[in-house]
């Protein structure tokens, strides 16, 4: 079967639950809303189970209802990621096996961008969204450059540190610093070692295109919202292969 | 209150161990400076304000002084003596000529030349150390007359907008709800900034940046609202990072309430290196002790990192060892609000007694400090109702344990920013448990023998352990090894080594002589 509806209690009931705020305050108009809304978004009859008062002007509601909505699951698309998310563990636990050495990470802001925010994020043990950084990562070995690290400051570090991969942090994109920048790097790197011998090159940044990969001459680049564990996966995907 | 059977004899030797361990820290923290505690000797002078690019005078100035003569005697001497060969009074436009190169830097030689530099500098960081006892008399004024909160935990809320002007309704509206405590969230990278933001900001990343005029705002906008509600709202910043000396000397110009402030946080969790961080901890906590601020340790961040279980003791040895250095700074029992955390996998069998035990051992070794309890996140799954169940259960032992604050839970936590609903839900909890079990510490005494008073001996006795490792070990070797969390740091890396000095024959520290007199 590939049709299906909400269950509640019983096979096709279409029965479904919302929690929302509405910034007005509780009253008999403000339950007529909170349904008024519920319909529109298609639960019908719609059953206001719960209505609170929160500070001033604002309510909590709750409501219950049937939707009439059929799901597909055969019309469902999701864009799939290209390599496996892993869990720290699987992480320390492959490289310990496949690569038989801790895997070395150089990162760094280059350019005059002082945000070391992203940087931060990924390689920080403090993280990011409960996430720990790379350097939770027994495995890897990860040195941070910090901010306003010049182009052959870092090529010399990832020499130095024998980096597998080099991670790199644009946050400002003022008359596109950040592609230029990129594209710099990018050439050093080309120029400084050959092909077989350079580290991974990954960029991330809450402005870059993923798609400008290839144009920019990195391996990869990560965009906003991305998680230590995603860079680590790729990482170990990139780097070591499949985990089997 | 020994509802443990805890032996004084043992306790006492983990106290001395701990004493032991963290006395060659002092030692190292007595012998050196850092750019950031001559800062916050300049800011205490009453130099403020920064140059057209943001750069603050402080900054500034002690470049200035450090090119020319180093800081291993101190920014005090050279800076006052300056001030006197120029003919100046003010101390930022000396700052500011420094800054365009026409004032040059001397140590004076002279035994009168010293003297008269001497004196000038007490004099001018003495009117900085009375703006904070001011502070810290209004605060006691205001607590007088407008009241603490009538129960314990306090309630703790944070609030993260990254712009000060949404924080302050937000901040203002979570006290009306029953926040006791407002904390604000800092900008993310603020800790790794080697100066102090200026002015009132309204961009952060996932926080708000702590500046003095946003301290000022923030704690006028809490006056208002305590004395709408009839108790005092007590405001929480971060003297965390590399800055920490000079954002405690701004919070207790600010009268703020109370500093997250731990002594190895940075190191382990933001690679900031361990001298550095050990200097800059040391003058901090002088500050908070002067300024009435309670200090807010960071041993709940050890739990997100190693398994709570496995790690207890790692947090037991964490509250002795900064209860050690807050003492020997001068903070009184009062002040010391020592972390710890729910974080135990709900999975585990028995989590809830071995949260408890580990909850009460806290509270017995720490019978006069508040206690800050931290709620469950690394465990939060994105389950909102299991999240507000595992919430509930946090909130009782902070009842049944008799926590001195409560950071509330967020059934959200690792989902969204909280939600104003999620906020109220998360106080509703709190309410309900405070109403129901308040005072059910009163009859909960754990049977003698039994799992938990054999939980909490054991963890005792693997933090006794541990001690004495890094007693033969030294601190800086046992962090160098990853004793701590995972992370090795060792003493000749991190950040903010280079601004790391030995004091030299002569070092002169207006602000500490005064604060240790």
């Amino acid at each position: 079967m590939t049709i299906v509806r909400p269950y509640g209690d019983t096979t096709g009931d279409g029965m479904v639950q919302l929690s929302f705020t509405l910034p007005i305050a509780h009253d008999k108009r403000a339950e007529g809303a909170a349904v008024q809304l519920a319909n529109k978004m298609g639960m019908d009859p719609a059953l206001l189970v719960h209505a609170k008062a929160m500070g001033d002007g604002f309510t909590f509601f709750v409501v219950y209802g049937r939707v009439s909505h059929l799901v597909d699951t055969d019309k469902v698309q999701v864009v799939e990621r290209d390599f496996p998310l892993l869990s720290a563990k699987e992480i320390n636990a492959v490289i310990k096996r496949r690569l038989r050495r801790r895997l070395n990470v150089v990162g760094a802001c280059i350019g005059t961008d002082a945000h070391t925010v992203g940087i931060d994020a990924i390689l920080n043990l403090k993280g990011i969204a409960g996430e720990k950084g790379l350097e939770y990562y027994r495995e890897l070995s990860v040195t941070n450059m910090g901010a306003q690290v010049s182009v052959p400051e870092l090529v010399e570090t990832a020499r130095a540190q024998k980096a597998d991969a080099v991670l790199v942090s644009q946050v400002v994109t003022q008359r596109d610093a950040h592609l230029q920048n990129t594209r710099a790097m990018t050439a050093a790197f080309r120029e400084a070692m050959p092909a077989g011998k350079r580290p991974l090159l990954i960029v991330g940044g809450p402005r870059f295109d993923e798609l400008m990969a290839g144009e920019l001459g990195v391996d990869r680049i990560f965009g906003r919202g991305t998680t230590p564990r995603e860079v680590a996966s790729y990482l170990v995907h990139a780097l070591i292969g499949s985990t089997s | 209150m020994n509802k443990l059977g805890l032996d004084p004899l043992v306790v006492q030797r983990a106290r001395a161990l701990a004493a032991r361990a963290g006395q060659p820290v002092v030692d190292l923290a007595r012998s050196h400076t850092t750019v950031s505690v001559e800062r916050a000797v300049l800011r205490l002078a009453g130099v403020s304000g920064a140059d057209s690019d943001g750069i603050p005078w402080v900054n500034r100035l002690v470049d200035a002084v450090r090119a020319e003569v180093g800081l291993g005697r101190g920014v005090a001497l050279p800076v006052f003596h300056a001030l006197a060969t120029h003919g100046l009074d003010d101390v930022t436009v000396l700052a500011q000529k420094a800054a365009a190169g026409a004032v040059s830097f001397a140590v004076p030689e002279s035994r009168a030349e010293v003297a008269a530099a001497r004196r000038a500098a007490r004099r001018a960081t003495g009117a900085g150390l009375k703006i904070i006892d001011r502070r810290r008399a209004e605060r006691e004024r205001l607590v007088k007359r407008l009241g603490d909160p009538k129960q314990r935990p306090w309630i703790y809320l944070i609030v993260a907008t990254g712009d000060i002007y949404e924080d302050i309704p937000q901040a203002q509206a979570a006290a009306r709800a029953g926040a006791d405590v407002i904390a604000v969230i800092r900008s993310t990278g603020q800790s790794l900034l080697d100066y102090v933001p200026e002015g009132a900001t309204r961009e952060g990343f996932a926080g708000t940046y702590a500046t003095q005029e946003n301290f000022r705002l923030m704690r006028a906008a809490l006056d208002e609202t305590s004395r709408e509600l009839g108790r005092y709202v007590r405001l929480t910043n971060y003297a965390s990072g590399l800055c920490m000396p000079e954002i405690a000397a701004l919070a207790g110009m600010e009268r703020l309430d109370m500093m997250l402030n731990d002594s190895m946080y940075g190191i382990l969790f933001r690679d900031i290196n361990p001298i550095r961080t050990f200097v800059d901890q040391r003058f901090s906590r002088q500050v908070h002790a002067r300024a009435g601020i309670i200090i807010n340790t960071g041993e709940d961040n050890y739990l997100t990192t190693a398994d709570a279980v496995e790690a207890a003791h790692t947090v037991t040895v964490s509250q002795l060892l900064n209860e050690f250095f807050a003492h020997e700074a001068g903070l009184a029992d009062w002040q010391l609000g020592l972390g710890h955390a729910f974080e135990i996998n709900p999975e585990l069998p028995e989590s809830f007694r071995l949260e408890l035990a580990h909850a009460l051992l806290a509270r017995e070794l720490f019978p006069d400090a508040p206690l800050k309890w931290m709620p469950p996140t690394k465990h939060m799954t994105g389950d909102v109702f299991r999240g507000n169940l595992l919430d509930g259960f946090f909130n009782l032992v902070g009842a049944l344990t008799g926590q001195g604050i409560l950071l509330v839970g967020m059934m959200t936590e690792a989902v969204v920013t909280p939600w104003l609903s999620d906020r109220d839900i998360a106080l509703q909890n709190v309410r309900y448990v405070l109403n129901g079990a308040g005072n059910l510490h009163e009859d909960f005494v754990p049977a003698p023998g039994g799992f938990i008073q054999s939980r909490a001996h054991e963890v005792l006795g693997e933090a006794i352990e541990l001690l004495e490792a890094i007693v033969d070990d030294t601190m800086l070797n046992a962090i160098a090894d990853g004793t701590f969390g995972i992370m090795k740091r060792p003493a000749d890396r991190g950040k903010g080594l280079d601004g790391v000095a030995r004091h030299e024959d002569g070092y002169f520290n207006p602000v500490t002589e005064a604060l240790e007199a």
